[in-house]
């Protein structure tokens, strides 16, 4: 089964499962007195879970013949290795671990060691001018946002503040 | 009303203005660059720099640079790095990213300055004819029709469904309207969806799930493929092309002239406003363009980056219909200027002409005066802004991913937004591979939550689903988004049928 068809088959659950909780679920925990609306909060859902469970096997089952599927991809999921699957994963850890790191290191040092890491990631060795560039940025943006725009951005580590 | 413009004119024109326009200008084009601040939060920011000036006209004009400033600075970062900050220049990064990638972006970005400045034109000159006369009639519109408006923008969606892509078009809208449906709706008090997760109570937030869809994979991309990030957007060609061609402009004028008035009818609406503007300006302009055209949309057309952009500042300025004669504010962005308004001891409303006949005026005189000054400042400055992108590509891609992370980040100060932010933008990159068009989901998102609150405040008021055969408006809206679905679908089999024929 193509990538495109295991994705129909997940929506396919996904919609099972929405629409189990706006049939099933949702209308229990309604008020008795919203009870007499003509529309309850289930209802869009409600439709939008059939919606979805047709146009999912629609899709699924290939009703669709794919015109465009002749011309090549810009990425081949298939040979995956052949491009720089290496540095998309992580670029991707780096920005997770910045989004965990952000709140205890602080904005400041969390920001420029994005920058750097992210650099070398991608191949920079020049850190003469990486370590520069991204101090420069970070505090740059830092006093943009927080200075000149008054936006709190926690800017220095949690045993500093 | 000659009179009044000379007034305006009058106030608006002195040294300590120009210069604050002209400030204002550059500080929302600069600011407006990073996607998270749009117009509103700038212009909630300018407010006490804009209240401590004391004159309301200056404080205005001051206002009126930012807002323009703002918008260009929000389809710069849409056009060049593929993250539109605002729900309403999503449409705009639909066809003038793929210019960019072109190696065209200082022409995508002087399409986009022209066409901001045309709708704008537009917009004020109507504004100066027709507002009393439209504000009754933006009144008449209930929530019956603006299910139905909201309805006839899903169909932009008809764009983005290519032969043999109708169904993954559907089902990506489809998941766009389930995104929206988490968290506490305005409707209803009860929170949907969330899982007991706290985070996910006031919903998905847009900046998230725009970031997510458009620039995290696009940045994913260009990392996988080092190639991908030189093949069109070389050195030179960016600067080179910088000029539209005299066959271009014929192409795009009609586009502006029909979307500037298109765009301020529907911005004249409070709550419908420059989003549903821009994406049915698309929509329209897809739909009536030629079929070699038609193809070309969404791979770097010309047109589409025309369209929405005029019908985007052309709805920013109808916008100011309701606020000014009524005082309502249809949008975020002048709910926000009501506010610094009362501040400055003047309040909008049917009395504002009588009372305060100079503020009336120059309120519009100092918007279009923004606009104005825009263009000239940013004309000049367009060849140094695409030179963003010749910045070598291992100082570009993490900045791209800063700048992404940072957008979803500013607005809420909340880390768990930049972890869904990650998740959503693996999980659209993998849509991505599979060809999932992924606009069709983020139009989904935005539309989702008003269609449905539309929606249900129409069958409330109603008490049934009989408004709409009840309501001409509503019907013959929602009769007109079924032609604009069918009738592509109808063309295309048309042609297939033929070239079928032929062979």
């Amino acid at each position: 089964m193509t990538l495109d068809r295991w994705i129909a088959f997940v929506f396919l659950l996904f919609c099972l499962i929405y629409g189990y909780t706006a049939f099933f679920v949702m209308d229990d925990q309604l008020a008795p007195f919203l009870k007499n609306n003509p529309v309850w909060p289930s209802t869009f859902p409600k439709v939008l879970s059939v919606g979805g469970i047709i146009v999912g096997l629609f899709v699924l089952l290939g009703f669709e013949k794919n015109v465009a599927a002749e011309k090549p991809p810009e990425i081949n999921y298939r040979r995956l290795g052949d491009y720089k699957l290496g540095q998309a994963l992580l670029l991707l850890g780096l920005m997770a671990a910045y989004a965990l790191a952000l709140h205890p290191i602080g904005f400041l040092l969390s920001t420029a060691l994005f920058l750097i890491v992210g650099a070398v990631i991608l191949g920079e060795r020049n850190f003469l001018l990486v370590i520069p560039v991204a101090l420069l940025a970070t505090g740059g943006v830092w006093y943009l946002v927080q200075v000149v725009l008054g936006i709190f951005l926690r800017p220095l580590p949690f045993f500093l503040m | 009303m000659l009179e009044g413009i000379l007034l305006g004119l009058s106030t608006v024109f002195s040294i300590t203005n120009i210069m604050m326009v002209i400030g204002g200008c550059l500080i929302g084009t600069f600011i407006g660059m990073l996607p998270g601040l749009g117009p509103m939060s700038i212009i909630a920011i300018m407010i006490p720099v804009a209240i401590g000036i004391g004159d309301p006209s200056a404080a205005l004009i001051l206002l009126a640079g930012v807002y323009y400033g703002a918008i260009f600075g929000g389809s710069t970062s849409s056009i060049l790095i593929n993250a539109p900050g605002v729900a309403s220049t999503v449409a705009t990064s639909f066809d003038g990213y793929p210019l960019a990638r072109q190696g065209q972006a200082g022409k995508a970005l002087t399409v986009a300055a022209i066409a901001s400045f045309c709708g704008g034109t537009v917009g004020a000159i109507l504004l100066l004819i027709f507002a009393p006369m439209l504000a009754s009639v933006a009144l008449l519109f209930h929530s019956a029709e603006y299910f139905a408006l909201m309805v006839v923008g899903l169909s932009a969606i008809a764009a983005f469904a290519g032969s043999g892509q109708v169904g993954k078009a559907v089902m990506m809208t489809l998941l766009g309207l389930m995104l929206a449906t988490v968290g506490e709706g305005a409707q209803y008090n009860m929170p949907r969806f969330t899982m007991g997760i706290m985070d996910l109570q006031s919903g998905l937030s847009f900046i998230t799930l725009s970031m997510a869809m458009f620039a995290l994979p696009e940045a994913i991309y260009l990392v996988l493929d080092p190639t991908r990030s030189n093949s069109g957007t070389g050195q030179q060609g960016q600067i080179k092309e910088l000029r539209i061609s005299r066959q271009e402009a014929k192409r795009i004028f009609p586009v502006i002239g029909r979307q500037s008035i298109q765009g301020f009818l529907i911005g004249v609406l409070p709550g419908a406003g420059a989003t549903i503007a821009s994406f049915l300006g698309y929509a329209v302009e897809r739909n009536i363009a030629s079929k070699e055209e038609q193809d070309q949309f969404g791979k770097g057309s010309v047109k589409g980056l025309a369209a929405p952009e005029a019908a985007n500042n052309a709805a920013c300025t109808g916008s100011f219909v309701p606020l000014l004669t009524l005082g309502i504010p249809g949008s975020g962005t002048t709910a926000i200027l009501l506010g610094a308004l009362i501040a400055l001891n003047v309040s909008p409303g049917p009395r504002l002409m009588v009372d305060n006949p100079q503020i009336f005026w120059s309120v519009i005189i100092s918007m279009y005066l923004g606009n104005l000054i825009l263009l000239v400042l940013n004309l000049p400055l367009i060849p140094y802004i695409a030179k963003i992108l010749a910045v070598p590509r291992n100082y570009l891609i993490p900045f791209i991913l800063f700048f992404t992370l940072m957008g979803a980040y500013i607005g809420q100060n909340n880390a768990t937004e930049l972890l869904m932010l990650v998740g959503l933008g693996i999980g659209a990159t993998i849509l991505r591979f599979a060809d999932y068009p992924l606009a069709p989901l983020l139009i989904g998102f935005i539309l989702g939550r008003m269609l449905e609150d539309n929606f249900s405040r129409a069958m409330q008021l109603y008490d049934g689903i009989h408004f709409i055969t009840e309501r001409p408006m509503t019907m013959g809206l929602l009769v007109l988004a079924v032609i604009l679905i069918v009738l592509p679908m109808y063309r295309a089999r048309q042609a297939r049928l033929r070239s079928a024929e032929g062979d």
